[in-house]
C-alpha cells in the first residue's frame, strides 16, 4: 500500500483541542467532523485540503483528549497519513484502531516541510520527499499491530476474534 | 516489576511481563461518556457482538453536555440512554444521579486497588490514585472492551516520584504536585511509561490530593500514574463500601527509566500559563494578569476538600467587580454535602454562580464558554488553545485556593496575600 499528497506541516504538541475543538463533539459525523478539522490552528486547511494529502508534525501529535473524533476528523478530510516525530499515546492508539496510517520518523519530521510532495510506502515504512529527493525509514508497526490493520482495524479484529472462538 | 506490571501480568494471567511486550489483558471497568460512547455503540453493533461482556463492568457516564446543553447533546445522551437500557447497564447514570465521570466512579466504590479499568476519556488515569492501573482509550477501544471485556496494552517502563516531606504552605495541595511536575518534565516528559508515585511525602497526602495528582498523569504524556495502597486508600474504600480487591506493590528490584524527587515542604501554589499544561510558574511571581473568569471545578479539582478551600477563602469576601466566578461541585453527593455544610450559600453570597455537576465550561461545552480575548483561572486540567470557548481566549490552571483568591482580586493571586 502506498499514499502521495502534498504536505501540511505543523510544530509539536498538536492537541485534540485543535485539531477538532468540542464545540463540535455534539456530532460525530465524521463529514461534519471533517469540515471543522484543524481550524483552531490553521483556518485554510479544510479549504485547501485534497483527498491524499498529508501532515507533518513535530513532536507529541494528537496530544490531550481521547476523542476518536480527532483521527476520524483527519482521515474524513481526506488526509492519507500522519508522520511526526512522535504521537501522543491515546492518539496513535486510535489512529490504529481506525484504520488512519500513522508513522514515527524525527527525520522525516525535521527535514520534510510545507508544500512538499510525499509518497510514502507502508510495507517498507519508506517515506520519500519528492521535491528533495531525500528518503527516510519510520519505525516499522510491531507484528501484533501489523495483524490489526491487516484485519481492517478493531472492530474487524474483534470480529475475526468472536468468529475464531 | 513495576506496580503497573503486576497488576498487568495478573490481568493477563502471565508470572511475569517486561516493559514493551503486548499484552491481551481481562478487563474490570469499561467507561464511556456522552461524547466517546455514542461512537463506541456504533462500533460495537459492528462486532456483531449482541450483549456486552457484563453489565455490571461498563459505565456509561453523560457528564460533558448535559443537562443536555442542545438538541445534538441531547440526542447523543440518548444514544446512552437507549443501550443503557437495552443492554440492563447498570451503571448508567442519568441527570439527577450523574457527577463527573472521574469524580463520581471512585465514590461509588466502582474503581478500587488492582483493577484494570479502560476509559474512553483521557482522564481515566485518575483511578491510579486509588492502586488500580487504569488508562484512557479510544470509543473504538471501547467498543472492542465492551464486547470481548479485554484490551490489549503495551507494557509500559516506568518513571518513578518519590516525594518527600509534608507541605509547609496552607495553600498548596496535590495540584501544585503534578503542576510542578508537569514543568518539570514536559508533556511529553512520561510519553508512553507509568508515573508511579512513592515516598514518605504520600501519608501527607489525601485521598482527594491523589486523584488530583493521577488525574494530570495524561498531561505529562504518561499511561497512567499510580500510588501505592495505604491506610489513606482502605479507608476512603471502607467509606465507599468497595469491599473487594488486591493490592499490589512494586518489587524491591523494580526498574524505572528515571527518578525524581520532589519536596513537599518546597512547594507554593503554581499556575500553568496559556497554552500549555507545563507552562507553569509561581501563583506568587505572576506578575498582574488581569482574569474576567474563575471556574472551581471539574475532574480534577470538584471535590468536597476543594470546595471548602475556595469556601474558606469566600467566606465573608465577594468576587471581584467585572469577574465572573462558577463554581461547580463534582458529583451529587459533594453538592449534597457542600450544602449541608453551607458552602454554597458562602459562594452564592460571595456573588458566586453554582451550578448542578456537570464538565461543562472545562471544556468549552457550556455553563461559562470564554469569548474572544477573555481569560480564565480554573482548577481544570487543560489550557489548549481554544480548550474553554474562543480560539483567541486564554485558560490558566491552577489549585482552588488561587482561583478562589484571584476571583476576590480579579488578578491571578496567591491565597497567603489574602490572609
Ligand atoms: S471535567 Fe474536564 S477533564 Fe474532566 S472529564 Fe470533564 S471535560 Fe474531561
Amino acid at each position: 500500500m502506498t499514499a502521495q499528497g502534498t504536505v501540511f506541516r505543523y510544530g509539536d504538541n498538536v492537541d485534540t483541542d485543535v485539531i477538532i475543538p468540542a464545540r463540535y463533539l455534539t456530532t460525530s459525523d465524521p463529514a461534519e467532523l471533517a469540515a471543522h478539522c484543524m481550524e483552531d490552528i490553521d483556518q485554510t486547511f479544510v479549504k485547501r485540503v485534497k483527498k491524499g494529502d498529508m501532515i507533518v508534525a513535530d513532536a507529541n501529535f494528537g496530544c490531550g483528549s481521547s476523542r476518536e473524533h480527532a483521527p476520524i476528523a483527519i482521515q474524513a478530510a481526506g488526509i492519507s497519513c500522519v508522520i511526526a516525530k512522535s504521537f501522543a499515546r491515546i492518539f496513535y492508539r486510535n489512529a490504529i484502531n481506525i484504520g488512519l496510517p500513522i508513522l514515527e520518523c524525527p527525520e522525516a519530521a525535521a527535514a520534510i516541510q510545507a508544500g512538499h510532495t510525499v509518497s510514502v510506502d507502508f510495507d517498507s515504512g519508506v517515506i520519500t520527499d519528492k521535491t528533495t529527493g531525500k528518503t527516510f525509514t519510520a519505525v516499522a508497526f510491531p507484528p501484533f499491530m501489523k495483524e490489526l490493520i491487516a484485519c481492517g482495524g478493531l472492530v474487524e479484529y474483534v470480529k475475526a476474534k468472536r468468529a475464531g472462538k | 516489576m513495576t506496580m503497573t506490571q503486576k497488576i498487568l501480568a495478573r490481568a493477563a494471567g502471565l508470572p511475569r511481563v517486561e516493559a514493551g511486550q503486548l499484552i491481551e489483558a481481562k478487563l474490570d471497568l469499561v467507561l464511556g461518556n456522552d461524547i466517546t460512547a455514542p461512537v463506541a455503540i456504533r462500533e460495537f453493533a459492528k462486532t456483531g457482538v449482541a450483549r456486552v461482556f457484563d453489565k455490571d463492568k461498563v459505565a456509561l457516564v453523560p457528564d460533558h453536555f448535559t443537562p443536555n446543553k442542545d438538541i445534538k447533546a441531547a440526542e447523543q445522551c440518548k444514544i446512552l440512554r437507549s443501550f443503557a437500557c437495552a443492554q440492563n447497564i447498570t451503571n448508567f447514570f442519568d441527570t439527577g444521579e450523574v457527577g463527573v465521570e472521574h469524580a463520581l466512579l471512585p465514590e461509588r466504590g466502582l474503581v478500587g486497588p488492582g483493577d484494570v479499568v479502560i476509559g474512553a476519556d483521557s482522564h481515566t488515569c485518575t483511578y491510579g490514585a486509588l492502586g488500580a492501573f487504569s488508562t484512557g482509550v479510544g470509543s473504538t477501544d471501547m467498543a472492542a472492551g465492551m464486547a470481548l471485556g479485554t484490551a490489549w496494552f503495551k507494557v509500559p517502563s516506568a518513571m518513578r516520584f518519590v516525594l518527600k516531606n509534608r507541605f509547609t504552605d496552607p495553600w498548596v495541595s496535590g495540584k501544585d504536585v503534578i503542576l510542578h511536575i508537569i514543568g518539570l518534565i514536559g508533556v511529553d516528559g512520561a510519553l508512553y511509561q507509568s508515573m508511579e508515585y512513592a515516598g514518605d511525602g504520600l501519608n501527607a497526602l489525601t485521598v482527594d490530593d491523589r486523584l488530583c495528582i493521577a488525574n494530570m498523569a495524561i498531561e505529562a504524556g504518561a499511561k497512567n500514574g499510580i500510588f501505592p495502597v495505604d491506610q489513606a486508600t482502605r479507608d476512603f474504600l471502607k467509606e465507599v463500601g468497595r469491599a473487594q480487591y488486591t493490592e499490589f506493590a512494586a518489587d524491591a528490584d523494580a526498574s524505572y527509566t528515571r527518578t525524581i524527587e520532589v519536596d513537599l515542604a518546597t512547594l507554593r501554589s503554581t499556575v500553568a500559563f496559556p497554552h500549555l499544561p507545563s507552562n507553569t510558574r509561581l501563583a506568587r511571581d505572576s506578575g498582574d494578569v488581569k482574569i474576567d473568569q474563575v471556574v472551581i471545578g471539574s475532574c480534577t479539582n470538584g471535590r468536597l476538600s476543594d470546595m471548602r478551600v475556595a469556601a474558606r477563602l469566600l467566606k465573608g469576601r465577594h468576587v471581584a467587580k467585572g469577574v465572573r466566578c462558577i463554581v461547580i461541585p463534582a458529583t451529587q453527593k459533594i453538592y449534597l454535602q457542600a450544602m449541608k455544610e453551607g458552602l454554597l450559600e458562602i459562594f452564592i453570597n460571595a456573588g458566586a454562580a453554582v451550578s448542578t455537576p456537570t464538565c461543562g465550561p472545562c471544556l468549552g461545552g457550556h455553563m461559562g464558554v470564554l469569548a474572544k480575548g477573555e481569560r480564565a483561572m480554573a482548577t481544570t486540567n487543560r489550557n489548549f488553545v481554544g480548550r474553554m470557548g474562543h480560539p483567541e481566549s486564554e485558560v490558566y490552571l491552577s489549585n482552588p485556593a488561587v482561583a478562589a483568591a484571584t476571583a476576590i482580586t480579579g488578578r491571578i493571586t496567591d491565597a497567603n496575600e489574602l490572609v
